[in-house]
């Protein structure tokens, strides 16, 4: 056998398996590990408007983004919102699944109308979020609703307190963000095996019974990936906060996202990308950090089966 | 990591252009999803060679503008171009940012427009061209704090193109009808709007965050101060900065200023519609003001705080910079000059036949028929008199976070202006450090 004929193996294996995904690992390695590997390294050095640096400082870049009290303070803000959002998000989706799985009438409408807003641009929600639904006048739907009961026009997202902003972000958030994970958890609910909830009836349990001992160890591993897709979410937060709460030219610093932060002093027209990808290689390791830690205690839990 | 999330394509809040980004926000946002780099390879010929024959290509960028006619008239200007193929690039969406990456690899443009002349760190990392000497005999004639803002180490890196200007523009007939004269100091202003406010109408709109994004600078120059003193020193540790910034809590917490209008301050239409009786905006809404209130409208400048402060109004202007990654650098140096110092026509066209616009060069001002008579003729005269330019050159993208994050503050939070100039001082400080090292 000749060596080109070994390297294509039996029947061109070799050769068709790179044909295939070949493509897709030259993009993942051009797109998304040369970036990341090149933003750890940018971030050992000086370097304002340039990509090949030259001046070397260490830790330095790392010390002045943990110093800096508002890229500290929007860390801590995030650790804060994920605290809340994936929670809530995880019931919400995970209620909105059950009820749509449970219904007999309509089931493909109910899916559809859910996922629907998932298909829906950020940007897009935001401004409708923004100008239409929460704008501070009277035109705007939450304070025309307000009027009924004689209430003033609320400015909901030009007051820092109290904090209505959080009110805006979060609906906006949700009505993105749960299709799709209602989806998720769909998919889960439907592969558990029909014969377990047979099993459990002729053993009489009912009600939440079925839920807390059957569908919700059946679904761990979709409840695993769903929360570290939400968990990643939270924390690189972009698009809703920055299109609803952005003004010309600033951001309130408050419920500024950690990459909203770092976009305004080091990676958009700063480009000060020593210190801005500090600040993400920062974020990055809190987020690998949460999701080990995550993975570990679901893990411990799931012992038993 | 953070390049895989999208910035939104909208430019509702470009950094550091006060106003023709206000413009494209208002029109240009849908089209925001072109992806044209508009990038061709060049013919390689130099810009020494240019006159054997083969003319060299440059690329030009521009952001896109929102008014009608402004593309054709900007691919009319470099067909016309006789010494070289200029070939235009309209590009929607983050310019700023985009503009700032494509100037680190081979692929940016020649010749391109960026909001007040190039950054402090452009400047000094060497991505731009030093402009100064194409400027000859006409240096005089251009707008003095434009020119300056365009100024490092008396050198000049970008021509301005055309100036836009944010002012105060009042109701006439809401005035007359309270018995409010055009208010000549902030605490007249703060009176005035006090009695023009009536239940839904408020008297004074100075954008949906009441300020804090937008009056930082008037209210220091209304003081009589600067972010930076002349020799390129913070500016405002001064006690009349606290108490003139305070003044816009004071507003705040009078309930006069207009909050959560469906559009901001950089649209008419919180004025038009009579929402507000007096707001703070940008030039380029007047043809609208006019559709919508005819005559029933006056300007001026930002009120001086006391007799010791001055009055003032912002202005900015893209300018025209040349990239030091050019393979013609002469050749685009010249191309600059051509059009935007020689081509006196042209810049009058541009700004004014298709917005509302001042020309750059003081001699066309009286040129322009836009400019002529009403209230458009009192908002030019403001902008050569006591037009400040937005911000400083090294006043960086970090300054003015810090400085709208104390603003912020000391408007929606009521925090202690003094405390909060000492946060912005400390940050400033070693900004200036680096910049100036």
């Amino acid at each position: 056998m000749t060596l080109s004929a070994r390297l294509r193996g039996r029947q061109d294996r070799n050769l068709w398996f790179w044909v295939f995904v070949g493509p897709f690992v030259i993009g993942l390695v051009v797109f998304v590990y040369v970036p990341i590997i090149w933003s750890i390294y940018l971030s050992f050095f000086n370097s304002y408007n340039t990509v090949t640096p030259t001046e070397f400082v260490g830790f330095g870049n790392y010390l002045d983004m943990l110093r800096d009290p508002a890229f500290v303070d929007s860390l801590w803000t995030f650790a804060v919102f994920a605290v809340f959002i994936v929670p809530v998000t995880f019931v919400a989706s995970l209620a909105i699944a059950l009820l749509v799985a449970r219904t007999r009438v309509m089931q493909a409408f109910f899916r559809s109308v859910f996922f629907l807003p998932t298909a829906c641009s950020y940007v897009v929600a935001s401004l409708i979020w923004k100008m239409s639904i929460f704008s501070g006048v009277r035109s705007g739907l939450a304070n025309y609703v307000l009027g009924w009961f004689g209430l003033d026009s609320i400015p909901w997202l030009s007051l820092a307190q109290p904090p209505w902003y959080w009110l805006v972000i979060v609906t906006a958030r949700l009505w993105l963000q749960l299709g799709f994970y209602m989806i998720l958890f769909l998919a889960g609910i439907q592969r558990i095996n029909p014969n377990l909830y047979e099993a459990a009836a002729i053993d009489g349990a009912e009600g939440w019974k079925v839920l807390r001992h059957i569908t919700l160890p059946q679904l761990r591993a979709t409840s695993t990936a769903v929360l570290l897709l939400l968990l990643i979410n939270a924390f690189q937060a972009f698009d809703e906060f920055y299109n609803i709460l952005s003004t010309f030219g600033t951001y309130p610093p408050y419920a500024r996202p950690p990459l909203v932060y770092l976009y305004y002093t080091a990676l958009g027209s700063g480009q000060d990308f020593g210190h801005g990808s500090a600040g993400a290689v920062i974020l990055t390791l809190i987020i690998l950090i949460v999701a080990l830690g995550q993975g570990r205690i679901l893990r411990l839990g799931g012992r038993d089966d | 990591m953070t390049d895989s999330k999208r910035p939104g394509g909208l430019d509702l809040d470009r950094r550091s252009v006060l106003t023709l980004g206000g413009l494209a926000a208002m029109t240009g946002v849908l089209a925001a999803c072109g992806g044209n780099t508009g990038r061709e390879p060049s013919t390689g010929a130099s810009g020494a060679s240019a006159g054997g024959g083969s003319k060299p290509t440059l690329q030009q960028w521009y952001h896109q503008y929102g008014e009608a006619g402004t593309q054709q008239a900007v691919e009319r200007y470099a067909a016309a171009y006789p010494n070289a193929t200029v070939k235009v690039t309209w590009k929607p969406g983050d310019y700023d940012q985009s503009t700032a990456a494509s100037l680190l690899t081979d692929a940016g443009p020649d010749v391109f427009e960026y909001g007040n002349g190039p950054t402090i760190d452009m400047i000094k990392g060497g991505q731009v061209v030093e402009m100064t000497d194409l400027f000859g005999d006409a240096k005089s004639d251009f707008n003095d704090s434009i020119l300056q803002r365009m100024t490092y180490q008396d050198k000049i890196w970008a021509i301005p193109q055309v100036i836009d200007m944010q002012l105060l523009v009042y109701r006439k007939s809401m005035l007359d009808k309270a018995g409010v004269q055009p208010p000549q100091t902030i605490d007249e202003l703060i009176d005035a709007a006090k009695k023009l406010t009536n239940g839904n109408v408020k008297g004074l709109f100075l954008g949906n965050a009441g300020g804090a994004d937008l009056m930082g600078g008037p209210m220091l120059w209304s003081a009589g101060l600067d972010y930076l003193t002349p020799d390129n020193k913070f500016g405002f540790d001064d006690p009349r900065a606290a108490t003139a910034l305070g003044k816009l809590r004071e507003m705040w917490d009078a309930k006069v200023l207009l909050l959560g209008a469906p559009k901001d301050w950089f649209d008419p239409s919180a004025l038009v519609n009579g929402l507000t009786a007096m707001q703070f905006t940008g030039l380029w809404t007047f043809p609208d003001i006019k559709k919508g209130l005819g005559d029933d409208f006056g300007v001026m400048a930002w009120p001086k705080l006391d007799a010791q402060g001055k009055d003032s109004v912002p202005v900015g202007a893209y300018g025209s910079c040349v990239s030091a990654k050019s393979n013609n650098v002469d050749a685009a140096k010249a191309f600059a000059k051509w059009l935007w110092i020689d081509q006196t026509k042209d810049q009058l066209d541009f700004a004014t036949s298709y917005g509302f616009h001042i020309p750059s060069r003081k001699s066309l001002i009286p040129q322009a028929d836009t400019l002529k008579s009403g209230q458009a003729a009192d908002a030019a005269r403001l902008a050569t008199e006591v037009g400040h330019a937005q911000s400083p050159l090294l006043w960086t993208p970090k300054c003015s976070t810090a400085f709208g994050d104390a603003m912020n503050r000391i408007v929606k939070e009521g925090a202690d202006p003094k405390a909060q100039i000492a946060q912005v001082k400390s940050v400033a400080d070693a900004e200036l450090k680096r910049v100036l090292s």
